[in-house]
């Protein structure tokens, strides 16, 4: 297993760009001669919800992966806030959730973002309050339904009070209740002042939550946009094939 | 036979002293074996398994071949090693229970840094990103997949147990099957066996079938309670 490189990052100037939380600029990324991210650039504001959209093979997941700090690109530029490296939280597409019951995933978590021990107990039942998981505080974590475990794992990201929370796919594979808590979720989270980006191929969801959208295609940013100028009038042929349910040539 | 095989059995139900001797000795040689052997393996195993350094591939192919450690080899190898003129000879571990703990944590270590490393291969996969997602550091990571993998290891543990309680061929060489001082079971029931005592080699085999059931038996149990997710 290699180890991972480290990104270049450089914080932003906060007089030059005061609403910009991350900036990519023509972040590129090759394997086996294929450019899955290809010059990618874009700026996300640090209010609302930002949702990276785009069809399947897009690099969307990618993104938000080198956004992360879980892969490094092979060559471009990342620009963050200041100290935002290190106050960002990734929820996967599959919760990934440790072999303990919904409430000791929480206090691990909370272990890991150095909350002294005797506040832990109450800030996890805090979580699973804010996840509506409290009546499942000491069922074993595996048990729960895919909805509650991407709930769980959406309020275990939240334990070290990250400034952007990225959401990679949170509802893929969910039936509409599920999707919509975790949506109710995303937006609590947000009215909590945590920046959201997320990472979704429902034209649908991301209409519903986002404020802010970024189109990817085959690797390339086609738009970035804010979210009701895209919805009404899409302007690369991409988005506007992708929103009628078109084959994006 | 049929007398030998009743002869066994009563003295298993009269706790025969010489008998209790044998097996006492062979659980305290052996569980004292896979308890070094972890030790020393299950860092080993982690390191393998998480640490990327030069060679780490040709080092995991070196530890799965020593799995099939012939004992003999290992026997003969530590009696060189600990005999008078040999490297270790100042020691005096010759022919006592200490060589024979020697002997069966060299048998015991490639198997249980072998099957750990896949288990924390398999656990490190599984865990990695999301915990440095959280903000992790390598130590915290680390720690973390012990804990998740405990069951699993415990697993490890039972297996170099079998493997160590099941070995005569090494600590009939450097242990010398020393009645009352270095005789355990698999030595003793050879003994026996080449003597026609058979009721005491019965006694013994009984008792080795056992153990072996018990530890197969849990293993077993730990399967299946951890719904399947065992990684060896």
């Amino acid at each position: 297993m290699s180890e991972p490189k480290i990104i270049p990052l450089h914080s932003l100037s906060a007089t030059d760009t005061p609403d910009v939380v991350l900036r990519l600029s023509d972040v590129t990324y090759t394997r086996r001669d294929e450019k899955l991210l290809d010059c990618v650039s874009f700026d996300i504001p640090s209010d609302g919800m930002t949702a990276i959209l785009g069809p399947n093979g897009a690099g969307k997941t990618l993104t938000l992966r080198v956004i992360a700090g879980l892969i490094a690109p092979d060559s471009g530029r990342i620009d963050m806030a200041d100290g935002l490296k290190d106050n960002m939280a990734l929820v996967f597409q599959t919760p990934v959730l440790l072999r303990r019951s919904a409430r000791a995933n929480l206090i691990h978590a909370l272990k890991i973002a150095r909350v002294p021990r005797r506040l832990r107990p109450r800030q996890a039942d805090e979580l699973l309050a804010l996840a509506d998981l409290l009546d499942l505080a000491d069922r074993p974590a595996c048990a729960l339904s895919g909805g509650e475990q991407q709930r769980l794992s959406i309020v275990r990201a939240l334990a070290r009070e990250p400034r952007v929370l990225l959401l990679d796919e949170p509802t893929a594979s969910l039936d509409p209740r599920s999707t919509a808590a975790i949506e109710r979720l995303a937006r609590r989270t947000m009215r909590l002042g945590t920046k959201v980006i997320f990472v979704t191929h429902d034209w649908a969801q991301a209409k519903r939550l986002a404020s802010g959208v970024i189109f990817l295609h085959r690797g390339q940013v086609t738009e970035v946009t804010r979210a009701p100028q895209f919805f009404d009038d899409p302007q690369s042929r991409a988005a506007r094939c992708y929103k009628l349910g078109r084959l994006i040539p | 036979m049929d007398n030998g095989f009743l002869d066994a059995f009563r003295m298993l139900a009269r706790f025969d002293p010489d008998l209790v001797e044998i097996i006492l000795l062979s659980i305290k040689v052996s569980f004292s074996a896979v308890a070094v052997a972890l030790l020393l393996a299950l860092p080993f195993g982690a390191l393998l398994a998480t640490w990327p350094f030069p060679g780490r591939r040709a080092l995991v192919v070196l530890v799965n071949a020593l799995m099939g450690l012939p004992p003999v080899v290992v026997g003969l190898g530590l009696y060189l090693l600990f005999s008078h003129r040999g490297a270790l000879g100042v020691l005096e571990f010759l022919y006592t229970p200490t060589a024979m703990i020697v002997a069966q944590t060299v048998l015991v270590f490639p198997i249980a840094a072998s099957l750990s490393r896949q288990v924390f291969v398999d656990l490190h996969a599984q865990y990695d990103e999301m915990l440095r997602s959280l903000g992790a550091n390598k130590w915290q990571i680390l720690l973390t997949v012990f804990w998740e993998a405990r069951r699993s290891l415990l697993t490890v543990a039972l297996a170099g147990m079998g493997r160590a309680l099941s070995e005569v061929g090494a600590v009939m060489i450097v242990g010398g099957n020393i009645d009352h001082v270095t005789r355990v079971m698999t030595t003793a029931i050879a003994l026996e066996t080449s003597k026609g005592s058979l009721a005491f080699a019965m006694a013994l085999g009984i008792v080795l079938l056992a153990l072996s059931v018990i530890v197969n038996a849990a293993v077993s149990f730990l399967r299946t309670d951890n719904g399947g997710a065992v990684h060896v």
